[in-house]
């Protein structure tokens, strides 16, 4: 590791241009990504002049689930997986999270939320199991556990209900304001937008500097190569199903934040997770690809919607256009890749 | 999947070859066993409820079933899948009961078939030319479908919807008893699937393409027209699916065929089709549908909740599978 480093370290010192240069290769959809979310935002605004803080907190509020969901199937798909229960996962956590906060404290929403992370580490972990121990295909596995945790939803809550502490309902309502920061920026930063970051960061940082983040990586590019140098295969991907897991459970959370109750019927999320995946820039091969992708992605899919919206589309017509973006990003996503196989 | 292999006991190896090759070699034979003893369940648990007319029952719900999952188990040779069917079925059901208030039967068919193909024709550029992942495809694909499907309902306004009659007698109707009418289209189609995988050059490519696509490719073969031939008939199976199922249904909704996806890719592995591609048959897969539709029946005979039912259903996909690899297994 620190061999590795230093020689970067003094290839890169040769020349700041090939530093830059590599980071603009290495990080090139990334970097798109933000250019088109940018020009999504210049186009938002021209298209209507008003556009600013208060919409901008809503969409950052749309944005959450589905940013959840995408950080889970990120977190399989790099590790040379899929994982089709990540919104049965998340409507079970979230039916669990409202029915435990019912009739209770303010207080116990912390213990709660507490229960519910370590039940969503727990779903994952016996989906990576099942995987690892069954040895059958990825998507069989987590096909079987859509339905059973869809069930293990129903079997809680057999209809919406439940309830959600207030203070985890004003976690993500509105804009952080004039606490801490300036108003003038506060203003602009949504609190669920900082929650969105607080969370993944606090589990992802850590992660990408650890074994257990090289592993994934690892074992998600070559298997057999990763099993040769050493690295405990069956434990790391039943690692990274449990962190997909985890981010499930912190989507499931949401959902019940967001709406101060459980529902045992699934959202969109695994389609929508999927697709923000991919246009993320992940392979899905696995062992390529970052969180920061998937993330931007779902931005750029909600904004087109906000969009949308604001041009007074036809919804119906609006999920056309979102499907079509994202059939054309994929062909121009397949189309270079095609290209640099080649080249 | 996993690289790591560990050497067998040769003991257990040799007791238990016979098993494995009769599995391996034909995987049917199991699997028809398996459906047995859920029948005999069903009537130890319920006596007289096994009879022709309950026997007719569950082939008429999985005959629809056992179409799209015959546009998966195509797709799946290859090593793809087919996300879109169930939007795809339910989109050529309600394309064809909203014409027919326009135009004959005999033309909305074909008509709501065609826009099908479209559909497939957009997969299997995306898949072949492109060379998108199959999964991605046509789960984007799907997507615009249900897009277009709900601008398209504003356009034609829904109201009382006449099925034709065809379509209705086609997809509830029983003859002689307890036969079911859908068998009229089922056994062709079963058999051109047949003819197809095991008769044709063209099945011969879909397992080959499967089996190791590099070589296929090198010998020759342009994958990019099988592709496209392939999730042609894969939209067009699904159509018709979704024909026989409004028939039976006989409710025009939008969400009419979406619930038969999941249980569509079920079906095909159950029946020892691999999702990996090069292995398997649509015999098997008409097995997976009707031991699907037999676990249904055998959980309402249960009355278990909801719930409950979803979770046996998954654990059963589950368990099969689980088996079916553990014996089949080369290494």
């Amino acid at each position: 590791m620190n061999a590795a480093a230093r020689a970067t370290g003094q290839l890169g010192g040769s020349s700041i241009g090939s530093t830059v240069a590599r980071f603009l290769r290495r990080n090139a959809w990334v970097l798109a990504l933000w250019a088109l979310l940018g020009a999504l935002v210049v186009f938002t605004i021209t298209i209507q002049p008003r556009w600013g803080a208060p919409q901008l907190t809503i969409l950052a509020i749309a944005a959450l689930p589905y940013a959840f969901a995408a950080a889970a199937q990120t977190t399989a798909v790099l590790v040379g997986g899929i994982d089709l229960s990540v919104a049965a996962m998340m409507t079970f956590t979230s039916v669990c999270a409202a029915v435990l906060m019912e009739g209770q404290s303010e207080e116990f929403g912390i213990v709660a939320v507490a229960l519910v992370l370590l039940l969503g580490l727990g779903l994952g972990m016996v989906n990576g199991l099942s995987i690892v121990l069954t040895r059958v295909p990825d998507i069989v596995v987590t096909l079987a556990f859509f339905f059973i945790w869809e069930g293990a939803a129903l079997m809680v809550l057999d209809a919406p209900g439940g309830s959600s502490a207030r203070w985890l309902r004003d976690l993500i309502i509105g804009p952080v304001g004039g606490f801490v920061v300036p108003a003038e920026i506060g203003d602009w930063l949504p609190k669920s937008l900082l929650l969105l970051v607080f969370s993944l960061g606090i589990v992802w940082i850590p992660l990408k500097r650890s074994r257990l983040g090289l592993s994934i990586y690892a074992v998600g590019s070559d298997q057999l190569a990763a099993f040769r140098s050493g690295i405990a295969v069956d434990r790391t991907r039943v690692a990274a199903y449990a962190l997909t897991g985890l981010f499930s459970a912190m989507g499931g959370l949401i959902l019940t934040m967001n709406t101060g109750l459980g529902t045992p019927i699934q959202g969109p999320y695994l389609l929508a997770s999927v697709a923000a995946v991919v246009l993320g820039g992940v392979s899905l091969a696995g062992g390529k690809g970052g969180l920061v992708g998937p993330i931007v992605a779902v931005f750029i899919l909600r904004l087109v919607r906000q969009d949308l919206t604001l041009m007074s589309i036809d919804p119906n017509v609006a999920q056309v256009t979102e499907g079509a973006i994202m059939v054309a990003v994929v062909l121009v996503g397949a189309l270079v890749a095609l290209r640099s196989r080649r080249s | 999947m996993s690289g790591i292999s560990k050497p067998m006991d040769e003991q257990v190896q040799r007791r238990r070859f016979d098993l494995r090759a009769l599995f391996r070699d034909r995987p049917i034979i199991p699997l028809i066993i398996l459906l047995l003893v859920l029948v005999a369940v069903v009537e130890i648990l319920q006596p007289g409820i096994v009879s022709p007319r309950w026997a007719g029952n569950i082939v008429r719900f999985a005959v629809p079933l056992a179409i799209l999952a015959a546009a998966q188990t195509l797709t799946m040779l290859t090593g793809g899948i087919d996300l879109s069917v169930g939007i795809v079925a339910t989109m050529t059901a309600f394309v064809m009961a909203t014409q027919v208030a326009y135009m004959d039967p005999v033309l909305a068919i074909p008509l709501a078939l065609a826009v099908a193909a479209v559909f497939g024709l957009a997969n299997g550029i995306g898949v072949g030319i492109f060379r998108v992942h199959p999964l991605i495809m046509t789960l984007a694909v799907g997507l615009v479908v249900e897009g277009l499907l709900l601008v398209y309902q504003r356009q034609v306004l829904g109201g009382s919807v006449n099925l034709p009659e065809v379509i209705t007698w086609l997809g509830a109707g029983r003859s002689f008893g307890n036969i079911p009418n859908s068998l009229l289209v089922f056994i062709p189609l079963a058999i051109f699937m047949w003819f197809l995988t095991k008769r044709t050059g063209f099945g011969r490519l879909l397992y080959a393409l499967g089996d190791n696509e590099g070589a296929t490719r090198l010998s020759g073969v342009r994958y990019w027209q099988v592709m496209i031939a392939l999730y042609v008939l894969s939209a067009l199976l699904a159509g018709v699916g979704g024909l026989v199922y409004i028939g039976l249904i006989k409710a025009n909704s939008l969400s009419l065929a979406v619930p038969l996806l999941l249980p569509s890719v079920a079906a095909a592995v159950i029946g020892g089709t691999s999702i990996f591609g090069g292995r398997g048959g649509y015999g098997g897969t008409i097995i997976g549908a009707l031991v699907l539709q037999v676990i249904a029946t055998l959980l309402l005979v249960l009355q278990v909740p909801e719930g409950t039912r979803r979770i046996v259903f998954g654990l059963i996909i589950l368990g099969v599978t689980a088996a079916y690899t553990r014996i089949t297994e080369e290494r």
